[in-house]
C-alpha cells in the first residue's frame, strides 16, 4: 500500500515518541507447550482501561504448526525508517515478524486492516531460514533503517556459531547472514545498536544443546554459558571488541542501549553468578574510543529452606533472583529489571547510569514467595519475566513464562500463565494495577508488543534536541 | 508547480531562457528531496549540536550530486559527436522513460550504504550514489541535450552561441548544483531553526514516488519535444 505521509507511529526522536497516544491493545505470544499437540498462539490483549473488555484476551491467532516455541518478536518497520542515510518513511508498521525459536520457522503476521484480527500472510519455513541465513533458532527481531535484523542462537547445522541475519523489509525474503568478520564470537542471544554511532552490540546465552532440553546444571557450574559482550562496526559488519565480564557471570542476556542517539551507553542483564547466585546489571560505555563495562547493580539471592525449593535449587539453599529481562524507558530514566526467581520487578532511576537507585518495586509470583495479585488470586506461579514499557513510560506490562523447559525446572509444579500491568509514577514508584490481570491458564505468555511501538521496538536517529 | 514550469518552458518554443529555468527548477526540486541530502546534513547538525556541521556537510553532498550529473553531461556531449541532436533527444527520452518504469516499480528502494558516522568523503560518495541510483542526472539529461545542442541550426540559444557544448553543459550542471545547494541549505536551516523535527512526521510526503513520477513526466515531455 502506498503511503503519502510517514506512518504516524514513526517518531524522529525518543522524546517525541513519548508523546504518542496510549496503546489500546498489545500482542502477546504464548506457548501451548506440552498441551497435547496444540500450536502456539498470538493473543491480542485489550489494554484500554475504558473498554468493557479491558484486561482480556480479545482474539487469539493459532499458528498452523505445532511446537514452534514463540519467544521474541518484532515489527517489520519502526522509527528507524526515518534515518537519513536510508530513509524509508513510507514503510508501514504493520507486520509482526514472529520467529519460532525451537522450529526456526518465521511467521509474518499482518495487523491490518483490523489490528484485533491479525492474519498470517507469509511463513518462512525452517529449511529456507537455515539455508539462506546459515543460522537456526531465530530470536531477537529489530527493525533497522535498511532491513529487518534477526539474531539466531545456532548455526544451520546445530551448535556452530550463532549470529545475525537480515530479512528484506519489503519482500520478507531472507537476505543472508549479516556478519562479514566475527572474530572469535560464537555464542549469541540478544542484539541492539547505537545507530548514531554505527555500533551494534551482541550478547551471549548458550548453544542450543545447552538450553533446548533445559538448563544443564553441570555446564552452568562449569561456567560454560555465555559471559561476553561484543561490539561491532554496524557499517562494516565486523567485530571490533569483545569484553569478557568474568566467567562466573553466567548468561549475559538482554541489551538495552540508551534510546537517545547522543547517549552512548547501555545496560546488560546477567542471569546468575555461580559465585554467589546473585544477578547483576552492567553498564557499557565508551571511554577513549574503547568500550568499557562496569557492574552497576547487584541483586542478591534470597535464602530459603530446602524443602521449599525445586530440585535444581535444593543444593543451594537459596532462590537466585534470575534476572531474565530488563527494559529501559524511552527517556532513558527508568530501568526495569525482572527477577523471575524471587518474583520481583525492580524499577531503578538511572538518570546517572553509573549510580542506579532502586525507586520502585512490585512483588508477584516467585519460586518460593508465590505472591498473589488482587485480581489474580493468591499463590501465583512464575514470576516477572518479559517486561514492556509504554512509550510515555507510565505503564509497564509483564508476563511470567521464561522458556518451556526452563519453566518446568524452576516451577516444577506447573506454571500457569499470566500477564499483569504496573503503573509507574512519573518521578519514580511502581504499583500493580489491581484491575489488570490476564489469566492464560496452561498457556504460557512470553513477549509483549504494544500497539504503535513500545520501549524496545523502535530506534531513533535524531536527538531530542532541540525539540 | 515545478513540473508546471518545466512543462511550460519545455513546450514553449525554446528561447535562451527556457532551458536555464528548467536547470534551476530541477536543482531546487532535487534539493527539496529529503533523500538527496538535506535531511542527512540536518541530522549531523543535530547530533553534533552544531549548525556549522549542517553547512559543512551540504558541500560534499552537493559535490557528489554534481559529479553524478557531470557524468551524464559528459555522455551527452560525447553522444552529440556520434549522433544527430534529434536522435540524441529521442535516445535520452527513451532511456529516461525506461528508467522511470524501473523506478516506478522500485521507487521505495534505496542503495544500502554508509551509516550515521560519516566524513566528507563518505558524504560525497553517498550523494554520488544516491543521485546516480535515483537517476538525478537522467532527469536533467533532456535539458542538458538542449543546452549542448549548440551546433544544431534549429536551436537558437544566446548562451550557447558563445560557448562550446562542453562548457555550456558544465555550466548547466554548476547552476543546477548551486540551486540544489541553496534549496537544501534553506530547508535544513528552516527545519533546524524554526520548524523542528515534527515536520518529518507531518510534512514528509512520499518524495520517492513523486520522484518516479517526475522521471516519467520529464521523459514524456522530452519525447514529445524530440518528436515535434
Amino acid at each position: 500500500m502506498v503511503l503519502w505521509k510517514p506512518d504516524p507511529s514513526f517518531y524522529p526522536s525518543p522524546k517525541m515518541a513519548m508523546k504518542a497516544p496510549p496503546e489500546r491493545f498489545g500482542y502477546v505470544v504464548a506457548l501451548n507447550y506440552g498441551k497435547g499437540n496444540r500450536p502456539d498462539v498470538v493473543c491480542v490483549v485489550d489494554l484500554d482501561p475504558q473498554s468493557p473488555t479491558y484486561s482480556q484476551v480479545i482474539n487469539t491467532l493459532e499458528l498452523p504448526y505445532v511446537g514452534d516455541e514463540l519467544h521474541h518478536f518484532g515489527w517489520n518497520a519502526c522509527s528507524s525508517a526515518l534515518c537519513p542515510y536510508a530513509p524509508h518513511p513510507h514503510l508501514e508498521r504493520r507486520y509482526l515478524i514472529v520467529p519460532g525459536i525451537r522450529s526456526s520457522r518465521i511467521y509474518v503476521i499482518d495487523t491490518k486492516p483490523d489490528p484485533i484480527r491479525p492474519r498470517i500472510v507469509k511463513v518462512i519455513e525452517p529449511q529456507e531460514v537455515m539455508s539462506k541465513s546459515g543460522y537456526s533458532r531465530p530470536h531477537t527481531v529489530h527493525c533497522g533503517p535498511d532491513a529487518i535484523y534477526i539474531s539466531a542462537l545456532g548455526s544451520a547445522d546445530g551448535d556452530g556459531p550463532g549470529g545475525i541475519f537480515l530479512l528484506d523489509h519489503f519482500s520478507f525474503e531472507v537476505i543472508g547472514p549479516w556478519e562479514i568478520y566475527r572474530g572469535s564470537q560464537e555464542l549469541a542471544y540478544d542484539f541492539w545498536w547505537h545507530l548514531a554511532e554505527d555500533v551494534m552490540v551482541t550478547s551471549e546465552w548458550a548453544k542450543p544443546s545447552q538450553f533446548e532440553n533445559g538448563l544443564v546444571p553441570q555446564d552452568l557450574l562449569a561456567n560454560k554459558y555465555g559471559h561476553q559482550i561484543h561490539f561491532w562496526d554496524l557499517r562494516k559488519r565486523r567485530i571490533i571488541q569483545t569484553i569478557d565480564i568474568g566467567a562466573e557471570n553466567q548468561m549475559l542476556l538482554e541489551l538495552r542501549p540508551a534510546h537517545e542517539p547522543t547517549r552512548v551507553y547501555g545496560f546488560a542483564g546477567v542471569v546468575v553468578s555461580t559465585k554467589d547466585l546473585s544477578s547483576s546489571i552492567w553498564l557499557w560505555y565508551r571511554e577513549n574510543n574503547k568500550w568499557q563495562i562496569k557492574k552497576v547493580i547487584t541483586i542478591p539471592p534470597v535464602p530459603a529452606s530446602e524443602s521449599d525449593l525445586p530440585p535444581i535449587l535444593k543444593p543451594f539453599g537459596a532462590v537466585p533472583p534470575l534476572v531474565t529481562d530488563i527494559n529501559l524507558s524511552l527517556d532513558d530514566r527508568f530501568l526495569y529489571v525482572s527477577c523471575w526467581g524471587t518474583g520481583q520487578l525492580h524499577q531503578y532511576d538511572v538518570s546517572n547510569p553509573f549510580e542506579p537507585k532502586l525507586v520502585g518495586k512490585v512483588e508477584i509470583g516467585g519460586i518460593v514467595s508465590r505472591k498473589g495479585h488482587p485480581k489474580g488470586g493468591e499463590s501465583l506461579s512464575g514470576g516477572p519475566q518479559m517486561v514492556e514499557i509504554s512509550r510515555d513510560g507510565r505503564r509497564v506490562y509483564f508476563t511470567n513464562s521464561l522458556y518451556s523447559t526452563w519453566d518446568d525446572q524452576f516451577y516444577p509444579d506447573g506454571l500457569e500463565g499470566w500477564m499483569v500491568k504496573a503503573i509507574a509514577e512519573p518521578g519514580g514508584g511502581l504499583k500493580l494495577d489491581p484491575d489488570f490481570f490476564v489469566y492464560f491458564g496452561q498457556t504460557r505468555p512470553h513477549q509483549v508488543r504494544l500497539e504503535g511501538g513500545d520501549a524496545s521496538a523502535d530506534s531513533f536517529c535524531y536527538p531530542s534536541y532541540p525539540s | 508547480m515545478l513540473l508546471l514550469i518545466l512543462s511550460v518552458t519545455l513546450l514553449t518554443p525554446p528561447d535562451w531562457v527556457g532551458p536555464w529555468v528548467v536547470v534551476v527548477a530541477l536543482g531546487v526540486y532535487h534539493g527539496l528531496n529529503p533523500g538527496m541530502g538535506w535531511l542527512f546534513a540536518l541530522s549531523l547538525g543535530l547530533q553534533q549540536r552544531s549548525e556549522k556541521a549542517i553547512w559543512l556537510s551540504l558541500f560534499p553532498i552537493a559535490l557528489g550530486h554534481a559529479v553524478s550529473l557531470a557524468l551524464v553531461a559528459f555522455m551527452v556531449v560525447v553522444g552529440l559527436y556520434f549522433v544527430s541532436l534529434n536522435l540524441l533527444e529521442l535516445f535520452t527520452a527513451a532511456i529516461l522513460l525506461a528508467f522511470a518504469v524501473y523506478r516506478l516499480f522500485n521507487y521505495y528502494r534505496h542503495p544500502r550504504w554508509v551509516g550515521m558516522k560519516v566524513g566528507m568523503r563518505d558524504l560525497f560518495l553517498w550523494s554520488f550514489l544516491m543521485a546516480s541510483a535515483h537517476g538525478a542526472g537522467l532527469m536533467v539529461a533532456p535539458v542538458l541535450v538542449n543546452v549542448a545542442g549548440v551546433h544544431s541550426p534549429n536551436h537558437h540559444s544566446m548562451v550557447n552561441l558563445y560557448l562550446p557544448a562542453g562548457v555550456s553543459v558544465l555550466l548547466a550542471v554548476g547552476i543546477h548544483t548551486v540551486s540544489m545547494l541553496v534549496a537544501m541549505g534553506m530547508v535544513a536551516w528552516v527545519v533546524y531553526r524554526k520548524l523542528g523535527l515534527v515536520v518529518l512526521r507531518q510534512r514528509w510526503i512520499n518524495f520517492d514516488l513523486i520522484w518516479a513520477i517526475a522521471l516519467f513526466v520529464v521523459g514524456g515531455i522530452a519525447l514529445v519535444a524530440a518528436v515535434i
